[in-house]
């Protein structure tokens, strides 16, 4: 049995078909990433899941509960951390956590082991007695995190969860996710930070209300498979428009401090020498590139247009 | 690049303080006139709370700060005309137009029928927003809401521009137009002032400012920083920068557990 079984799924808003016929299975005790650009519908699908909104069409199963006619059973198993999570902002830090603990009737035994384990993450210890209404826009959004992890539920659907988290926050937050997913929770999460679906057992990858891919992370980087380089230089800026108008490139992207060039066909040797004069000296160094989720993601978007 | 050496925002020992709780402590920085200069921090690091000093909507404890050569203790009124401001969950009018939300935003900054026209104009061809002018702002995609909160923050031709986490949820491919837009906006001489926890972003400031428990941790290029710390990317000299500063809080921490 499958922890999320989705099949034919579709929901449209009036004129705008938001979610177009997608099937896709999520295993027991998996990581599934969900990525994709916005207004993809991917919060469509999420909230589908959570029974949250009603299928026009096509069945969703919640650990065979059909989302439809099984509500309350799929609510006493899942967890959902949406987009804007509400915190009770007149409550301190550590009241927050006592209440979402309390509500999901986790035991004290639990709740303290718990609890001290997302001090950890979400560095949030010094300020347990703050109000919630007076921690920094990141701050809330850990703590907003940390009552959505303080029970362990079978199936967890985190929209966006790490949106506005510092770069050692969000790695420490996906330790707790990993030890979640050991605890057997299945987790299916959305992220708008590319890197993250890297950690992902299998990750889908939605575009204009489709699943345009789905497989492990290697497999999904595997299905790119243009020549892509990373060139860099005095000014990479400059760089990418010189590049952009050569007739055989397919895309370029500013990566930080170097650019993605995707070609047609291999570029031969005297071609980059010849780049490196027409760019004025410009371009000094490039190098064949692996995809990274990042490439990929646009190379979709490209290939839908 | 920065255009001159002509200084923007200025601070010297810029310090705040809630109750005894201290946000920013003693911040020394300058930010010249063209330049996009990044602050990246931990969250709490005070990032949010320098940036607001600088805007006039909060008073320092301590310190000194000025903005277009304003003080931000006396003259916080005449900032306000000098600088644009977007913050982290922009305040668009959801039931109002495209058009209609420059408008409004127009009218509070004062600009007559006609210059609201011209920039209207100006943003509907420059943010790519001329084919949603009549759309609802609720309807758009997160990424052209975002352009728009630009677009209402610049009416008024500010010198200097604050983005406090302006691409925070936002997808890869318009994070990245958005810093096209930055990038345009700064070549026609405005200063930007810009929060981020992309660490590719910080890779496209001219300098970065490394904030950690209100105090300055690091200040350069991003290059000059890479160099420095032997590192491939600004995401692992923050992450390491940003460790070794917990390691050494730990203990004091623990004291709170």
């Amino acid at each position: 049995m499958n922890a999320i079984e989705i099949r034919n799924f579709r929901k449209h808003y009036g004129a705008i078909e938001a979610v177009k016929g997608v099937s896709l299975s999520v295993r027991q005790g998996e990581m599934f990433g969900l990525i994709g650009p916005d207004g993809a519908g991917k919060t469509t699908l999420m909230r589908a899941i959570c029974t949250l909104l009603v299928p026009d069409e096509g069945t969703i199963l919640v650990q065979s509960h059909d989302v439809k006619t099984d509500i309350m059973a799929i609510r006493a198993l899942l967890g959902y951390m949406p987009q804007r999570f509400s915190l009770y902002q007149d409550l301190s830090v550590e009241q927050n956590l006592r209440f979402f603990a309390d509500l999901f009737g986790v035991s004290q035994e639990e709740r303290e082991k718990r609890t001290e384990q997302l001090y950890r993450f979400s560095r949030l210890a010094p300020f347990k007695k703050r109000k919630a209404g007076a921690l920094s826009g990141g701050m809330k959004q850990k703590l907003a995190l940390s009552c959505a992890l303080i029970h362990t539920p079978q199936v967890l659907v985190l929209d966006e969860p790490t949106t506005g988290v510092d770069p050692v926050s969000r790695e420490e937050f996906w330790d707790i996710l990993r030890s979640i997913q050991r605890e057997g929770t299945t987790i299916f999460v959305s992220t708008a930070y590319l890197d993250e679906a890297d950690k992902c057992d299998r990750v889908a990858l939605m575009h204009q209300g489709e699943i345009a891919a789905v497989g492990s992370p290697s497999e999904v980087r595997g299905t790119f498979d243009q020549p892509l380089y990373q060139v860099s230089g005095r000014d990479v800026r400059a760089l990418r428009h010189f590049f952009a108008a050569l007739p055989r490139v397919r895309s370029t992207q500013l990566f930080g401090d170097s650019v993605h060039v995707v070609f047609d066909q291999e570029p031969m040797d005297s071609e980059w020498q010849e780049w490196r004069r027409d760019s004025h000296e410009d371009l000094e160094r490039w190098s064949l590139q692996s995809p990274s989720m990042e490439d990929v993601f646009f190379e979709f978007i490209a290939r839908k247009r | 690049m920065p255009t001159n050496n002509e200084i923007a925002v200025k601070t010297k020992d810029l310090t705040r303080k809630f109750g005894r709780f201290v946000a920013v402590n003693s911040v020394s920085m300058e930010v010249h006139r063209g330049e996009i200069f990044g602050f990246l921090g931990a969250n709490g690091a005070g990032k949010t709370t320098v940036i607001r000093v600088l805007c006039g909507l909060l008073q320092p404890s301590a310190g000194s700060a000025t903005v277009a050569d304003l003080d931000v203790y006396s003259q916080s009124e005449q900032i306000k005309h000098k600088i644009g401001y977007m913050s982290q969950r922009f305040s668009l009018y959801e039931d109002l137009t495209v058009e209609e939300n420059i408008e409004f935003y127009g009218g509070i900054y004062g600009l007559t029928k006609g210059q609201i026209r011209n920039k209207e104009e100006q943003i509907f061809t420059s943010f790519g927003l001329g084919p949603y002018g009549h759309s609802l702002t609720a309807s758009l995609p997160l990424g052209f809401k975002q352009r728009l909160a630009l677009g209402c923050a610049i009416l008024h031709d500010p010198p200097i521009l604050f983005l406090d986490e302006p691409t925070s949820g936002v997808d890869p491919k318009a994070r990245r137009e958005f810093w096209d837009i930055i990038h345009q906006t700064s070549e026609e001489g405005t200063t930007v002032l810009v929060t981020t926890h992309f660490m590719e972003e910080a890779e496209y400031c001219h300098r970065v400012l490394i904030m950690d428990a209100g105090r300055i941790i690091a200040i350069d290029t991003p290059h000059n920083l890479k160099k420095l710390h032997q590192k491939d990317s600004v995401q692992d000299v923050f992450v390491t920068l940003v460790r070794r500063e917990l390691e050494g809080r730990k203990e004091a921490d623990a004291s709170y557990v």
